[in-house]
């Protein structure tokens, strides 16, 4: 099952670069995060790339695998042809800091700016009482291993670098709307996901929901209902009205 | 060079550091957090099965009592009993806090943290979020650092300002000035720069050591970097001998070998076969168990649908028993072509009944290695999972025997004694990483305004340390840090495994001797920019000093107990429980190793134990000492007793004892209908079982 693969994968800093060819073992089970490891081990020790558990859930390999945004670890070798020649490049939408590493240092500005949760003043550790059912919402979104795939497919950044200051991406948009669904949280979030995180980019394509590898359908269960709530919200005195007679959103 | 100060720098960003780091910020001191990898990408978020705490939201009786008595079995009684109690104690208070947080842990059906069954553990103890715990505790802690950092924003105008995240950066060397911690030196993996800290505490929560194993279910930031730091700071390493091997990782294909298959796989009827197709574990029932053990695959198959009336499977052995068996059939020719068993649930279970308990290993092998467990079996052997010595500590500050050094986590010593149970891990983290955050605030606080300065010269020896392997190049004679690895991986996968015997673990000595001066030849190419060969060369060093420690404990102890089993010494000794190994520096450079007295268990904790069960670990002058069993001989009248009624029984000393114990899992199946609509089913398992009280351990 042994065979040769023809890799090419990006190399270079933020100042130059381009694909380098490799000619590589692969043996059979394997996934594309071997074959780099194979090639650091042989022909390039230096070759930059980032991986931790190797196991599909710490979201660090992120990569793009012939265009697509994937998770190397999680890509096996099997999926492409022999004679298929593979191209590994580095996330598109952040900047480069060598090979296949590049700086994903927006997706923390942009988590930073998400108010934490607020619970109720009243309720004391271990008094936290809530349904199943209620927090499943939530729970879907936390299962995010932030790979950051989603940030880096979404054209409403991925070829506009002057949209990122005030579009925070699904995976943040996501996170307001993990917030606004949990039981306890006391927090107003509809403004701000409309006028700070740019909500209002989004227009449902759904590319984050395609290369999600936690398969979060981030637009319906997420985006949409988030983009309903504000709707509702900014559109419906009523709820106007019981936004200041209750606490309850 | 880049100089930061700081009250507490905390070295690693999983559970324990996290938690460290918000207590230190809690207690009104400025803190660093110096992480390996990304923020939020620890070994925590492997983690699955739950954080064990004795909160009685499913099962009332629960309580710190029996959480502390089920870890010291798991452990064999070599944990320090003080770390055990606090734990117990504490843990609930630290999930609870979880969810002021925002964490959301799956419910019971009156609105409580759910908690689930696990091995080892008396009552459903584990709160849990499906499979995916750890995540859940790292991100929660994660956006509780936020937290802060937004509070501080707003109050002295920088996120940074009280509480900063060094994002992969690397600690290379702990820096003293007489004798006490004065700072830390690093590189940033990004630019390859060097960055110093100034701070009198140092928290270490760098994990495990399990990378310096071929095969591990550990990810590539567990280097051993924290025990290695400790011990060249002139701290003790205790219990290093105790590694939990678990018997089920994938052994292929090989992008996922040493990944955990869940012990559920065999509690829901899968079974071991052999190469020739057979059953093996039939044969290797120890007489111990012999009675609690089914001898045919008939009743054994019985027993999933009527465990009252037939014995259960021989598949559900003891780990070490398990794990054991398994290695021999590898060793006799029979096993897989890749050097596993089977693992086979699909011949015996239907497709629909596999997808539905067992989730995340379908999609686990689908995903992963392509393989349709519904349909074939799977391929499995025993993986290093970890590693139960680490830094010794004092429990109640986390305090090591460096002043200014702190640790918490898999990095510390201590708790788990000889053996971890399944659950204990995360509780750990939380219960100590808080108190290892308030024990390094309350030693900067008792230090005023003298501190430590850095000796500038022990900063140029570090930077000269960390640049050796860019100018020694790809030059003649230089070594791969890669070729390194994997032969040292292999030494120790080999020789210091799951079973060892003292001719291979000398075997094992005399090839790290061989590969410490090599260490001193490896090269790395390619500038400092992002560059994995230079950062595999340093991250050497700590897993070859880490790996002689095991080696020599391993050696050094002559019995088998818990995560240290030996095929020259099969039994468990009452003298060895007395006896903790502590590793240290000696002044030549190499690993020294001593005796040290394992701390005496608190009489008032003691008495928590039927003295029947404790006379299998314990020697008689210690239970009388302990004020637990009356001595021996002595005239009844000249006896001071402190419960008359328990009587000595001298010569009965079973070796195993076995409890039934009926566990009863609730748990809820969500699945995705077609229209949209989430539909949850909830069903109620009951699995009676039989636990070997001497062997709880569980994960998963």
């Amino acid at each position: 099952m042994t065979y040769k693969a023809n890799f090419k994968v990006w190399r270079g800093d933020d100042t130059d670069g381009g694909l380098e060819d490799f000619v590589v073992e692969v043996n059979e089970g394997e996934v594309v995060l071997d074959i780099i490891h194979r090639l650091q081990a042989t022909d390039a020790p230096d070759l930059a790339v980032r991986w931790n558990c190797k196991a599909g859930k710490c979201g660090s390999c992120s990569a793009e695998i012939n265009g697509m945004p994937k998770l190397l670890c999680m890509t096996r070798m099997s999926t492409f042809t022999e004679t298929e020649t593979v191209t590994v490049t580095p996330l598109r939408t952040f900047p480069v800091i060598r090979d296949l590493v590049t700086d994903v240092s927006f997706n923390y500005e942009k988590a930073r700016a998400v108010p934490s949760f607020e619970p109720p003043a009243d309720l004391k550790p271990g008094e936290y009482r809530m349904q199943q059912i209620d927090v499943e919402r939530s729970q879907e979104f936390r299962k995010c291993i932030e790979c950051y795939l989603c940030q880096n497919t979404c054209h409403a950044v991925r070829d506009h670098e002057e949209n990122k200051t005030s579009f925070s991406g699904p995976r943040f948009l996501m996170r307001i709307a993990e917030l606004d669904m949990h039981p306890l949280d006391t927090r107003d979030r509809k403004r701000e996901a409309q006028e700070e995180h740019g909500l209002g980019f989004c227009n449902i394509t759904k590319c984050c929901t395609e290369v999600c590898p936690e398969h979060i359908k981030i637009t319906d269960n997420a985006l949409i209902p988030l983009k309903e709530r504000v709707v509702d919200r900014k559109y419906d005195p009523l709820v106007w009205l019981g936004s200041k007679i209750s606490r309850r959103k | 060079m880049e100089t930061y100060e700081y009250d507490v720098v905390v070295i690693g960003a999983g559970g324990a550091g996290l938690r460290a780091a918000i207590e230190a910020r809690a207690q009104g001191k400025s803190v660093a957090i110096i992480c390996k990898s990304l923020f939020g990408k620890a070994h925590t978020v492997m983690a699955e099965g739950g954080a064990a705490a004795a909160m009685g939201n499913v099962n009332s009786h629960d309580n710190w009592q029996v959480h502390f008595r089920d870890t010291m079995r798991g452990g064999k009684f070599l944990n320090h009993f003080r770390m055990a109690e606090l734990h117990a104690k504490e843990a609930p208070d630290r999930v609870w806090e979880l969810e002021t947080w925002g964490a959301l842990f799956d419910r019971t059906k009156d609105g409580k943290i759910s908690q689930r069954n696990f091995g080892g553990h008396e009552y459903p103890r584990l709160a849990h979020v499906g499979d995916r715990t750890g995540l859940e505790l790292i991100r929660t802690m994660q956006q509780a650092v936020v937290s802060y950092q937004q509070k501080d924003a707003v109050e002295h105008g920088a996120y940074d300002a009280r509480i900063k995240v060094f994002a992969e950066h690397t600690v290379t060397r702990l820096l003293k000035r007489d004798g006490k911690i004065a700072g830390a030196f690093g590189y940033r993996r990004e630019d390859g720069e060097f960055v110093l800290f100034k701070a009198p505490a140092v928290v270490l929560a760098t994990g495990g050591i399990g990378k310096s194993f071929k095969v591990t279910s550990n990810s590539w930031e567990y280097t051993g970097d924290g025990h290695a730091l400790a011990l060249l700071a002139g701290a003790t390493l205790v219990n290093m001998e105790f590694i939990q091997f678990h018997p089920t990782g994938m052994v292929w294909p090989p992008s996922v070998k040493g990944l955990l298959v869940t012990e559920s796989v065999r509690g829901d009827g899968g079974v071991l076969r052999n190469s020739e197709g057979k059953r093996f574990m039939f044969d290797y029932v120890p007489d111990v168990f012999r009675k609690q053990y089914a001898e045919t695959e008939e009743e054994a198959d019985r027993w999933y649908t009527d465990p009252d009336n037939n014995r259960r499977p021989p598949e559900l052995l003891p780990r070490d028993e398990v794990a054991r068996s398994i290695n021999s059939e590898v060793k006799a020719g029979r096993g897989t072509p890749h050097g596993g068993v089977f693992l086979d649930i699909a011949s015996r279970k239907t497709p629909e009944f596999i997808r539905k308990r067992l989730p995340s290993m379908y999609h686990q092998f689908k995903e992963l290695a392509d393989v349709d467990i519904t349909a074939e079996p799977m391929e499995v052997g025993p993986t290093c999972h970890y590693v139960m010595g680490g830094v010794e500590v004092d429990p109640d500050t986390g305090a090591a025997t460096v002043p200014g050094l702190f640790a918490a986590g898999e990095v510390s010593g201590g708790m788990h004694g000889s053996n971890r149970l399944g659950g204990n891990s995360l509780s750990d983290l939380l219960v100590f990483g808080r108190r290892a955050g308030l024990g390094a605030a309350e030693y900067v606080d008792s230090l005023g305004t003298g501190r430590p300065e850095v000796d500038e010269a022990d900063v140029a020896a570090a930077e000269a340390e960390a640049l050796a392997p860019l100018e020694r190049g790809a030059g003649g004679g230089a070594e791969s840090p890669y070729a390194l690895h994997s032969e040292l991986q292999q030494t120790n996968n080999d020789l210091v495994g799951i079973i060892r015997k003292e001719a291979e673990i000398e075997q094992a000595l005399a090839a790290l001797a061989e590969l410490a001066p090599r260490l001193d030849k490896v090269g790395a190419v390619g500038g400092r920019k992002f560059n994995p060969g230079w950062h595999l060369a340093m991250d050497l060093r700590n897993m070859l000093v880490v790996s002689e420690c095991v080696a020599k404990a391993a050696l050094e102890r002559q019995e088998s107990r818990g995560g240290h089993t030996r095929d020259d010494y099969t039994e468990m000794s009452p003298t060895w429980r007395q006896v903790n190994l502590v590793c240290s520096i000696a002044p030549d450079g190499s690993v020294a190793l001593k005796h040290q007295p394992v701390p005496t268990i608190r009489p008032d904790l003691l008495a928590l134990f039927d003295v029947s069960e404790l006379k299998k670990y314990m020697t008689e002058p210690e239970l009388v000492a302990g004020g637990v069993l009356a001595e021996a001989g002595a005239a009844p009248a000249a006896v001071v007793v402190a419960e008359p009624t328990v009587v000595a029984e001298p010569e009965i000393v079973p070796v195993v004892e076995t409890a039934t114990v009926v566990e009863t899992e609730t748990e809820t199946v969500v699945e995705d209908k077609a229209d949209g609509e989430v539909e949850t089913v909830t069903e109620t398992v009951t699995d009676t079982e039989t636990v070997i009280s001497q062997d709880k351990e569980g994960d998963s």
